[in-house]
C-alpha cells in the first residue's frame, strides 16, 4: 500500500531498442511488481510465438500497431508504477536523431532522465545526445546507467571507465547532479535488486535511487508567480460580488495578506483570500491550483500574472530564446507564429537566428541559418507585447514557451527564454 | 532575491511539497481550467463510471464558488445498467448542470448505423457515430473524457489535449508535441478536442482518491448479489440484452463492477468488497489488469487503438 505523504517522481527513458530501453523499462515494471497476469500472459504468449527463450521483458512496452510491426517506439508513451515509497511516470521516448522532438517533449516535465550506455559500446554520440536535452531541458536529476555489464563480464574497470567518458563531456554541460549505475536489465542487476555478480559496486540501485532523490527542492520556491487561467465570477446568491483568478502557482510561495503586483497592468493591491473547494487557505504554492481574491478592484483577466510586489519577473518584447523546432514545415524566414507563454498568448516572430547547435557534438554553427524539423538552435524573438518572464534556468514554468503556426493551428516550435 | 526569501528557501524545503494525489488532483483542475478558457462550448463525456465521476468532481473543485460550467454528455447506448441512469440523473440535479444525450438507439433509427449481429454482438462500436454525431450537433469543440493512459496500450500515447479533425478521427503518428503544461487547443471549424484530465492516474489512484474525497459512486462497483452468466472468462450480468446459449446458466452470485460500461460487456468480478475502503484493498492486491472483464477490449490486440482512430471515447 502506498503511504500518504509520499511524492510523484516523473523521470524519462531515452535510448533505441539496442540500449535495452524497452528491457529496462519491463523490468523496472516487472521486479517492482507492477504487471498484471494477464499483461504477462500476453507478453508470454508473443514471446514464445517469437522464438524467444524465456519472457522477452521489452515486450511490456509495446504500443501503437505500427510500433509492434517496427519494433521501435514512436512517439513519447507514459507509464505508471507505484513503490511503497512513490508513484512513478515514466515518459519512454525514442533515442533516435529523428525523434529528438520527442525526446524534447518527454524531458520537459521530468525530475529526473535515465540514460542509457550500451556497456560494451561507451559514450556514443546518442548518449551525448540524451544528455544535451536533458541538460537543455533542465532536468534536474541524471542517472546514467550503464547497462548489458553482464556482456563485459561485470567488470569495474569497464564502468569506470566510461564514467571517466561521460564526466569528460558531460562538464561542458548544465547538470546539476548525474550519478552512475551499473545494471543489467536483462538480468535485473541493480535495477531493482542489488547485484551479486558486481560486489565492488556498493552504489545504490536503480530503483532505490529513484525512490530516495531529493525532488522537493527542485520547483522554484522563491519567485512567486501566478499565471491567471481565467476569471471565477459566480454570481450566485452567496457570492455575489466574488471575483476569483483561478490558476495554478508556477512557483513560489503565495501568503495571504501579501502584496502583489498584476502584470501588465503594474497595479498593486493585497491577497485577501486564497479559495479552494475544501476552505480558504493561509498559504499555497507550486503546483497548487487554487484561485485568489485580492482585496482591490482590479481589471484582471486571462494571461495577466499576479506576482509578489518586490519579486517580479523581467518584462521585455525581446527574447533570446533556446528553440527546438518540431514540426516538418520549416520555419519561414521572419514569418509570425502565435506564442503561448503560461497562459499569455499573443503573436510573435522569431528575428534572427544567432546559431544553430549540433546535438551530437554540442558546436555552434554560426552560419548555417535555416530551420528545420528536429533542429536546436539559438534565435532572437521580437513579441507584439512586453512578456513576464523569468529564464528558463531559474524557472521551467515562466521561462518557456510554444509557438503555434496560424496557418495550421500546428505546435511548430519550443522554447527556452535565455 | 531578498535576503528573507533566501531563508525561507532553505527552511522551507521539506514542508512545501505536495502528496502524489494533491499533485495529480492540481494537474487536473489545471485541465480542465485550460479547456474551458480555451474553447467555446465543452463538455464532459459523462458515462457513469468512477472515472467520469472523479473529472465532474474535479471539476466543481476547479471552478468553485462557481458551478461547473460544463455540460455532461452522455452516450446512451440504451442498454444501460438501471442504477448508472438513475446515478446519473441524481448527480445532474445536485450540480445544477444539464445534460445532453446522444441516443444510440436513436441512431440506429435513423439508419446512420446498424445493430451488430451474433452471438457477441453489442452497442459498444455503434457508439462512436452516436458520439460523433452528438458533438456535431450541439456544436461542441472539446469533449472531456476519463481516459488514463494506464489503461490500454494505445491510450499511453494520448496527449492531454488531443485533436480530431473534422471527421473526429485521431492519428496517433501525427499528434502535437505537448510540452510543459502549455496545451494548444486551436483548431478549425468542425474539428474538436478531447481532453483528458485524469491521463496521469491509474487505476489505484482513483481508488485512493475516491476514498479520499469520499465521493458517491454507484452502486454497482460494490459487492452486490446478482444474476449471471459465465462468459468469456466473466461473470456477465443476466438484462433482457442477454440471449442465453444452451449450455449457459444463470445463476446469482455476489458480485462486483471493476469497470461500468454496457451492460452486455462488462463482466462483474466475484467480490465481498462493499465499501470503499475494502474495493481500494482489493485493487491493490488484483493481478488483473482494469479491462481484463472488458469483452470489448478483447475482440484484437489493437481493438482500442482502433476504435481510438475512429472517434472512440
Amino acid at each position: 500500500m502506498q503511504l500518504d505523504n509520499s511524492q510523484l517522481l516523473r523521470f524519462t527513458t531515452a535510448g533505441s531498442v539496442d540500449d535495452g530501453k524497452s528491457t529496462l523499462i519491463g523490468r523496472l515494471l516487472y521486479d517492482s511488481k507492477s504487471i498484471f497476469e494477464d499483461q504477462l500472459e500476453a507478453v508470454e504468449a508473443t514471446s514464445k510465438k517469437k522464438g524467444h527463450v524465456g519472457v522477452d521483458l521489452a515486450l511490456f512496452t509495446d504500443g501503437l500497431r505500427d510500433e509492434r510491426e517496427q519494433g521501435i517506439t514512436i512517439d513519447v508513451a507514459y507509464r505508471y508504477f507505484t513503490t511503497p515509497k512513490r508513484k512513478f511516470i515514466i515518459a519512454d521516448t525514442p533515442g533516435h536523431i529523428q525523434y529528438t522532438r520527442n525526446m524534447v517533449t518527454g524531458a520537459s516535465t521530468a525530475n529526473a532522465a535515465i540514460i542509457l550506455v550500451d556497456a560494451r559500446h561507451g559514450v556514443i554520440e546518442q548518449t551525448k545526445r540524451h544528455a544535451f536535452i536533458a541538460s537543455l531541458l533542465q532536468i534536474p536529476h541524471i542517472i546514467v546507467c550503464i547497462n548489458k555489464m553482464d556482456l563485459v563480464d561485470f567488470s569495474e574497470e569497464v564502468f569506470n571507465n566510461i564514467v571517466s567518458q561521460f564526466e569528460e563531456f558531460s562538464s561542458k554541460l548544465l547538470v546539476k547532479d548525474i550519478r552512475f549505475r551499473p545494471i543489467s536489465a536483462l538480468l535485473g542487476d541493480n535495477v531493482v535488486n542489488r547485484s551479486e555478480n558486481m560486489p565492488w559496486y556498493e552504489g545504490a540501485t536503480l530503483l532505490h535511487t529513484l525512490e530516495n532523490m531529493h525532488i522537493s527542492s527542485d520547483t522554484n520556491k522563491v519567485d512567486a508567480r501566478f499565471p491567471v487561467q481565467t476569471v471565477l465570477r459566480p454570481q450566485s446568491e452567496e457570492f455575489r460580488d466574488y471575483r476569483g483568478y483561478a490558476g495554478r502557482i508556477a512557483s513560489g510561495i503565495f501568503y495571504k495578506g501579501d502584496e502583489v503586483t498584476v502584470l501588465p497592468s503594474g497595479f498593486t493591491s493585497r491577497i485577501k483570500s486564497i479559495d479552494t473547494l475544501d476552505g480558504e487557505l493561509e498559504e499555497a504554492f507550486a503546483p497548487m491550483s487554487v484561485s485568489i481574491t485580492l482585496e482591490d478592484d482590479i481589471d484582471i483577466s486571462r494571461g495577466d500574472m499576479i506576482v509578489r510586489t518586490n519579486n517580479q519577473p523581467e518584462a521585455s518584447q525581446d527574447l533570446d530564446v533556446m528553440l527546438c523546432w518540431l514540426h516538418a514545415n520549416p520555419a519561414r524566414p521572419r514569418a509570425k507564429y502565435t506564442i503561448r507563454h503560461t497562459s499569455n498568448e499573443q503573436k510573435a516572430m522569431i528575428k534572427e537566428v544567432l546559431y544553430k547547435v549540433d546535438i551530437n557534438t554540442f558546436d555552434r554553427n554560426l552560419e548555417d541559418k535555416e530551420i528545420g524539423m528536429n533542429d536546436i538552435l539559438k534565435v532572437k524573438i521580437r513579441t507584439t507585447q512586453p512578456l513576464m518572464f523569468d529564464s528558463y534556468q531559474q524557472n521551467r514554468t515562466t521561462g518557456s514557451l510554444i509557438l503555434v503556426d496560424e496557418g495550421t493551428n500546428e505546435t511548430v516550435a519550443a522554447g527556452m527564454i535565455v | 532575491m531578498l535576503e528573507k526569501e533566501l531563508e525561507l528557501s532553505v527552511e522551507t524545503m521539506s514542508k512545501y511539497y505536495l502528496n502524489y494525489l494533491d499533485e495529480l488532483e492540481s494537474e487536473a483542475i489545471y485541465v480542465l481550467r485550460e479547456v474551458w478558457a480555451q474553447f467555446q462550448n465543452p463538455v464532459i463525456l459523462f458515462s457513469g463510471g468512477k472515472d467520469s465521476i472523479v473529472v465532474t468532481h474535479l471539476a466543481r473543485k476547479a471552478f468553485y464558488p462557481a458551478k461547473i460550467p460544463f455540460a455532461l454528455m452522455h452516450v446512451d447506448t440504451g442498454h444501460n445498467f438501471p442504477e448508472t441512469i438513475e446515478f446519473r440523473d441524481r448527480l445532474i440535479e445536485s450540480l445544477g448542470a444539464r445534460l445532453i444525450v446522444g441516443s444510440v438507439q436513436e441512431s440506429i433509427d435513423k439508419g446512420r448505423v446498424a445493430e451488430e449481429r451474433g452471438k457477441n454482438a453489442t452497442r459498444n462500436a455503434l457508439q462512436i457515430t452516436t458520439l460523433l454525431d452528438a458533438i456535431e450537433e450541439n456544436k461542441i469543440d472539446c469533449a472531456i473524457g476519463g481516459g488514463r493512459r494506464d489503461e490500454e496500450k494505445a491510450r499511453a500515447k494520448e496527449r492531454f489535449f488531443s485533436h480530431r479533425d473534422d471527421f473526429g478521427q485521431w492519428d496517433p503518428k501525427n499528434q502535437r508535441p505537448e510540452l510543459w503544461n502549455i496545451f494548444n487547443g486551436k483548431h478549425f471549424e468542425g474539428e474538436h478536442f478531447r481532453a483528458f484530465p485524469i491521463s496521469n492516474w491509474t487505476e489505484m489512484d482513483v481508488w485512493n482518491y475516491i476514498k479520499r474525497e469520499n465521493i458517491k459512486i454507484p452502486s454497482l462497483y460494490f459487492a452486490h448479489e446478482r444474476e449471471v452468466v459465465w462468459r468469456n472468462n466473466s461473470w456477465i450480468p443476466n438484462s433482457e440484452f442477454l440471449k442465453l446459449e444452451e449450455h449457459e446458466e444463470v445463476i446469482t452470485k455476489k458480485i462486483r463492477f471493476r469497470t461500468l460500461g454496457d451492460i452486455t460487456i462488462t463482466g462483474g468480478i466475484e467480490s465481498e468488497a462493499d465499501t470503499v475502503e475494502k474495493i481500494a484493498e482489493e485493487v491493490a492486491a488484483m493481478r488483473q489488469t482494469e479491462r481484463g472483464n472488458r469483452s470489448d477490449d478483447k475482440r484484437s490486440e489493437t481493438a482500442m487503438e482502433d476504435r481510438k482512430r475512429q472517434g472512440y471515447f
